[in-house]
């Protein structure tokens, strides 16, 4: 009876032990995000001010605003967007609708999930082969092209998760009214995966906002704004994370300030992203 | 269409890797196998070694999977099986918002706001406190400047929390209701219940995850850049700056005026492709046996 009570101790010690530690596990990364969150909201907010939107970056020492580095930012990510969730689309329908089974499929799939992860500086060396080293020069169209690059793994994956949830009933009933594949995908399959698709473009966009390591040597930034955007897009071209790096690296404490007010404006536009991604995905299951 | 659209993404990868052997060529006909082990890396003469680098890259990956892969489970577990259920949500975000902070933004906090707070309020005290202890000593002590390779890896543990316990946590939803309750029939304790039976059950996929947030921390970049301190060489101390393949990467490519120097660059880039294709490949089957198993 002793040695049992011995060896209930010990368990329920144990017990108590493990709860406790993965209690402060939960609270160990709570504690990080407030650090973080908190840190970012004081240095951030009161480095606001609406001059951001209106001026364009300054030169060490004078005052400014982050104009261009918005408008690049924006301008990049829009290309890359438009650009990439096509492809992404009609590739993460061919793995769900086309291919769901055949040694091609396989390999897309995996090829696709290495790209998602693969560090970005590489994308980023591999723009500069070959765009930059062939055209001569860093510019806007080399950082688009970047960011295109990430964007359809993103939109691949989650468009081919989308397809897949889509009861085969949908799929079966329109083919036996005679619409051809093409047009059961088109009006059946589209519409009812719309919403996770939708998803999939935000949330790749709430990746590449915040990407630098790919632009660096890209589109490599520019510390004035050209209004013809044609022409603009061929010179280097700056952008939001791109301006905080090099700000926030330099000994100057205006230009400080503004990688601050950068920074808070790129996380709180990702997680209003992700947000708004999550909500639409909860929509849909429910 | 549809095929082009997935042919395109097998070209990507194609172009990725045959862009950057390209790219790496000077380098490698220059170097050889040399480029691996030797740690010289001097702009001014022409001789580059990446031997600092990768040692960045695998000391500070390493650092955040010691830190990181014991608390992401233990994140899961708190989530799945002891959170009052109402937090479950709330918190479950909470911990997932970590995963959406852009790594720029750990970038510029770990080097404003964490590397000043580490300097003073960790480093210097366990300096001191270690500095006659023979190994630990060395490994913890020299000058403290708040960044540095341990900074780092302390950073990116913080970055790849999230994913190591998101997937912990998909694959713990998927121990069988029934296996607990029996463990529990038994009389175990909640930590019997899984450490015995709920990960033994889900291991693949906890080590799976825990590949995939390898894969992360390998790669890193921005955050790494700000932290790590950027010297090329090997320090004993832990405390000390180091560089990493990407941070030397990113800091060093629009400054390389040679042709041999952005090659040396390139084939750091290759190098950590290949590291990072083999993690990922690794993670990627265990989690594709996960998958097949569910589907006996």
């Amino acid at each position: 009876m002793i040695a049992n009570s011995a060896l209930y101790f010990r368990r329920r010690l144990a017990n108590r032990l493990f709860i406790g530690l993965s209690m402060s596990a939960a609270l160990f990364g709570l504690v990080w995000l407030t650090f973080i969150l908190g840190g970012l909201l004081i240095d951030g907010i009161s480095a606001l001010s609406p001059t951001l939107f209106t001026e364009i970056t300054p030169p060490p020492g004078s005052k400014g605003g982050l104009a261009n580095a918005i408008g690049g930012s924006i301008l990049m990510s829009v290309i890359a967007v438009l650009a990439g969730t096509p492809i992404g689309i009609f590739a993460g329908t061919y793995l769900a609708e086309y291919a769901r089974h055949s040694r091609l499929a396989f390999v897309v799939r995996f090829v696709n999930d290495i790209l998602l992860s693969a560090p970005s500086i590489i994308i980023g060396l591999f723009i500069y082969e070959l765009l930059v080293v062939r055209m001569g020069h860093f510019s806007g169209w080399a950082g688009a092209a970047a960011l295109t690059v990430i964007v359809i793994p993103v939109v691949v994956r989650t468009t081919e998760n989308m397809l897949i949830l889509v009861p085969n009933g949908l799929r079966e009933a329109a083919a036996a009214l005679g619409a051809p594949q093409s047009f059961v995908i088109k009006a059946v399959t589209w519409k009812a995966a719309q919403a996770g698709i939708v998803t999939g473009v935000l949330l790749a966009v709430a990746r590449i906002s915040g990407e630098t390591a790919p632009l660096l040597f890209t589109a490599l930034g520019n510390s004035g704004w050209n209004w013809n955007i044609g022409k603009g897009m061929n010179e280097p071209m700056a952008s939001l994370p791109g301006v905080i790096y090099q700000f926030a690296t330099g000994p100057y404490e205006d230009q400080h300030k503004l990688a601050w007010a950068g920074a808070l404006l790129i996380t709180a536009t990702v997680l209003l992203l992700s947000i708004i991604a999550r909500t639409l995905e909860n929509k849909k299951r429910t | 269409m549809a095929l082009w659209a997935a042919l395109a993404v097998l070209i990507i990868f194609g172009g990725v890797i045959v862009s950057l052997v390209f790219g790496a060529m000077p380098a490698m006909k220059a170097f050889g196998l040399g480029f691996i082990t030797t740690e010289a890396w001097s702009p001014t003469r022409e001789r580059f070694g990446a031997l600092a680098p990768i040692y960045g890259t695998l000391v500070t990956s390493t650092i955040a999977m010691l830190i990181a892969l014991p608390v992401g489970i233990g994140i899961a577990i708190f989530l799945t099986e002891l959170c009052p259920r109402p937090l479950r949500r709330p918190i479950g975000i909470a911990i997932e918002l970590l995963a959406g902070i852009p790594s720029i933004i750990y970038g510029i906090w770990g080097f404003f706001v964490f590397a000043p707070w580490f300097q003073l309020h960790v480093q210097e005290p366990v300096a001191t406190a270690l500095v006659d202890i023979p190994v630990l000593g060395t490994l913890f002590g020299g000058a403290t400047f708040g960044i540095g390779t341990f900074t780092a890896g302390l950073i990116l543990s913080i970055m790849i929390l999230p994913f190591i316990s998101a997937v912990t946590r998909d694959v713990l939803e998927t121990v069988p209701g029934v296996l607990k309750e029996a463990a529990y029939g038994l009389g175990s304790t909640s930590w019997e219940v899984m450490w015995k039976v709920c990960l033994p059950f889900c291991s693949t996929g906890v080590v799976g995850g825990a590949m995939l947030a390898l894969g992360r921390a390998l790669g890193e970049t921005m955050a790494v850049t700000f932290v790590i301190g950027n010297s090329h060489r090997i320090a004993p101390s832990l405390f000390a700056p180091g560089t990493s393949i990407s941070a030397a990467i990113a800091n060093e490519f629009t400054e390389a005026t040679s042709e041999l120097y952005r090659s040396a660059l390139i084939e750091l880039g290759l190098l950590l492709f290949v590291i990072t294709f083999i993690v990922l490949t690794c993670a990627q089957l265990m989690l594709m046996r996960l998958e097949q198993n569910k589907g006996k």
